[in-house]
């Protein structure tokens, strides 16, 4: 497969994570924000902001409410309405190793949020625009795992996707727990602790593991360490290491790949959660985002932007 | 649904005479009787979403919003019988054996322009003639892989060949999705009418490529090189590559080392052997041609002359689609094959000839006048439709340089009904054809692309002045 081609389907993999990612925030925090919270309406943007690992723009703020500026704003890199034109944009560079139902629908998808994105403001229904994205989104994986070959472009996509979900649940998690762990807090912030299961889609799963008694160590054993849950850092982790091993590996260009993802895998998998949160749950989480970002440099180097002295056939 | 139908000078292709149906559009005629205008719109509706959900589009250069459009298209197929299709067939065979031959001679030993059929001066002023072809062998012999002509119907009924596009024809993907879409829409009238299919042209394409790759390849690697995402005709360049199940590569993909071109790959480098090239000679290496290329693959050019690459179409084929040596094309037919052309050319004057260029500057009012080297309905003055001020431009830029300029008459291009919104109106139409050629074989698909200048009293059909396509059907009767 073309190295460019391989980076396309793992960019617009990584933006169609992070607009799911993105919406799904959205969505259950502006849910909360109906609550009788401790939280003010601009605390939860802020906290928001921070999951979602943007920083809050005064100078867009002016012009747009943060909902607008992180669904609809064209000019914000982060927003969903970016993401997916991103994402599409990738998959028009690459329409010939994508199926014919795959385009269509990041095409479909694009063009209705752009849609709604160029409407007025005061039109932009949160509360249905967010979950048709969830909807659009999970109807692309449907069809990309039914219509295309799970061959070496899929694994890409799956490398793509699981890379930004352990990112972006490690960036989710920091944020919670900073915040939920102080003392004197994490009782009152049962409805927090729902949240942020929502926000993976994990509070149903949860209760089935851990009945509705919700404890912080639970969560965070749920989210970080379980190994049957799809939003859970280890089931990321697993996945993106199955679809690494089924890439090609002429002349051993894959082993610095399987070092890195070995080394954070097996942290994971010897782990306990006691451990963790007594040694600091902080350190933790960003030594998984650190290890992620030297994940994709070393998928870099190996696949896409190697020298040309080093790859002539023999 | 005909109340506005007025007939003119023009060919109708529906109609020999008011309320007289020619027979093969007869189904179709009823159809139209027979469906509530309300119906017809909802087909149209429904054909435009599916081009749009497709992202069957083409870019508009030059604007910043909206750039992608979907290529207007009219619901009415174009009819052809099939006796009419064979004499075309004939017609466009014998023009692509004779060009071919006209390009391996002009780069090798010139012997047509020793004997004065085609003046000398003519070849060495034509900005797409290509010195670095001198004496380059290309397999097979082989200059024109694919070509796209350009036909147009005269009043008489007669069909003309307006143009040869020997470089990068493109709109062959707009044959195939609108043929989708149409079946989709009218699937009744599939079955009355005995269309025949055209949804083999990429296999056929394929099998020609593979059989120009340089000869000791055996199993040959094909690539499709596109300019990239922004070139107006992106979506052709990925539909066709994933038609033909080969990788779509850009400059940047390519690399040269020691004369072997080679893709790069997850699994390393690995080696092309046939290029189906959708880019212009000038910026194919930046090496070789323009150094400011971008697009290019540097020291791609000295690959293809050590035969370790093959580019279809060849490079230098521009010199045989000038438009002035257009007006040579029947000469040429009679000096390599001895035969008659079977399809006429229209008339031409040449602005370099002095009587002609005369001829044309009093007449400038009732004339098409064409830059040579330009396509895509640029650089092009139809006078009828023209006001005095553009005349005097042109009049100042045919005197300026007049070997870049022809002068054609103003012909009524044959009409097809077309619908609009409730009603059929019929608008000026032509046709092109796709033919493919590997040395040994002509093939020409049962189809092409027909374009309409949806414009009303519009003679001009390109898609970037305002033109659309309608599916084109040929009979097996």
């Amino acid at each position: 497969m073309l190295s460019r081609v391989a980076d396309n389907l793992y960019w617009m993999a990584r933006y169609l994570e992070r607009a799911e990612h993105t919406s799904r925030v959205v969505e259950v925090q502006m849910n909360l924000m109906l609550d009788q919270t401790s939280l003010t309406v601009e605390q939860r943007w802020e906290r928001i902001l921070a999951c979602l690992g943007q920083q809050a723009d005064a100078q867009a703020a002016e012009v747009f409410s943060p909902v607008a500026m992180l669904l609809a704003d064209t000019s914000c890199a982060g927003s969903i309405v970016s993401c997916i034109t991103m994402a599409r944009e990738n998959a028009r560079q690459v329409r010939q190793q994508i199926s014919s139902e795959m385009w269509e629908q990041v095409n479909r998808l694009y063009h209705d949020t752009r849609r709604v994105g160029a409407g007025e403001r005061r039109d932009l229904q949160p509360g249905e625009f967010l979950p048709s994205v969830e909807r659009g989104l999970h109807l692309f994986q449907g069809v990309t795992d039914s219509t295309m070959s799970h061959g070496e472009g899929w694994q890409f996509i799956q490398i793509g996707r699981n890379l930004e979900r352990v990112m972006a649940t490690a960036k989710l998690l920091d944020v919670h727990f900073a915040e939920l762990l102080a003392p004197g807090v994490a009782d009152k912030a049962l409805l927090e602790w729902i949240g942020l299961l929502k926000c993976c889609t994990g509070f149903e799963a949860y209760c089935r593991y851990y009945t509705a008694d919700v404890r912080a160590e639970n969560v965070a054993e749920f989210l970080i360490l379980n190994d049957e849950f799809p939003h859970s850092i280890r089931f990321a982790v697993d996945q993106l290491q199955t679809a690494l091993n089924r890439l090609p590996d002429s002349d051993g260009r894959r082993a610095p790949v399987l070092r890195v993802v070995g080394r954070l895998r097996a942290s994971l998998s010897f782990a306990a959660i006691d451990e963790m949160m007594s040694s600091g749950i902080h350190h933790h989480l960003e030594r998984i985002e650190t290890q992620c970002r030297d994940i994709h440099r070393e998928i870099h180097q190996a696949y896409i932007d190697y020298p040309v002295e080093t790859a002539l056939p023999v | 649904m005909f109340r506005n139908y007025q007939l003119d000078d023009a060919y109708d292709e529906m109609f020999a005479r008011p309320g007289e149906v020619r027979s093969h559009y007869a189904a179709l005629h009823q159809q139209l009787n027979e469906l509530p205008a309300d119906e017809f719109r909802r087909r149209k509706q429904a054909a435009d979403l599916s081009f749009l959900h497709q992202g069957i589009t083409f870019t508009v250069y030059g604007r910043e919003e909206g750039i992608e459009k979907i290529f207007p298209h009219d619901l009415l197929p174009r009819i052809i019988r099939q006796n009419e299709w064979s004499q075309l067939e004939r017609g466009l065979a014998q023009r692509i054996i004779a060009l071919n031959l006209f390009l391996k001679d002009l780069y090798h030993d010139q012997k047509i322009l020793r004997d004065g059929v085609v003046p000398r001066e003519m070849i060495y002023t034509c900005k797409h003639f290509r010195r670095q072809m001198l004496g380059l062998n290309v397999p097979r012999d082989v200059y024109i892989t694919v070509v796209g002509t350009d036909l147009i119907r005269h009043p008489d009924g007669r069909f003309l060949v307006l143009e040869d596009n020997l470089r990068v024809p493109s709109g062959v993907s707009y044959m195939l999705t609108s043929r989708t879409v149409m079946k989709r829409i009218f699937p009744e009238l599939f079955q009355q009418c005995g269309v025949r299919p055209i949804e083999d042209y990429p296999q056929a394409l394929l099998q020609t490529l593979r059989a120009l790759a340089p000869q000791d390849r055996r199993e040959p690697t094909i690539v499709l090189l596109t300019p990239g995402v922004y070139n107006s005709a992106y979506f052709e360049h990925t539909f066709l590559a994933r038609q033909m199940g080969i990788d779509l590569v850009e400059g940047r993909d390519l690399v040269v080392n020691d004369n072997v071109l080679y893709m790069r790959t997850t699994a390393g480098l690995r080696r092309v052997d046939v290029i189906y090239r959708r880019i212009d000679d000038d910026f194919i290496d930046p090496l070789a041609f323009r150094p400011d290329s971008m697009l290019g693959v540097p020291g791609l050019f000295n690959a293809y002359r050590a035969g370790n690459v093959t580019l279809a179409n060849a490079l230098g084929n521009g010199i045989a689609d000038d438009k002035a040596v257009y007006a040579y094309v029947p000469k040429i037919i009679k000096y390599y094959l001895d035969q008659d052309p079977v399809l006429d050319n229209v008339e031409t004057y040449l602005c370099g000839d002095a009587s002609e260029r005369d001829y044309v500057l009093e007449n400038l009012d009732e004339l098409v006048v064409k830059a040579v080297g330009e396509s895509g309905g640029y650089g092009m003055l139809i006078g009828p439709h023209s006001t005095a001020e553009q005349r005097e431009e042109f009049r100042k830029q045919i005197l300026a340089d007049p070997r870049n300029y022809i002068a054609q008459p103003t012909l009524q291009l044959s009409k097809a009904p077309c619908f609009f919104d409730g009603a059929i109106e019929p608008r000026h139409i032509d046709l092109r054809p796709y033919v493919l050629y590997d040395g040994s074989n002509v093939t020409l698909i049962p189809g092409g692309l027909t374009r309409v200048a949806l414009r009303k009293g519009s003679l001009v059909v390109n898609s970037s002045q305002g033109g659309g396509s309608k599916d084109t059907w040929v009979l097996n009767d």
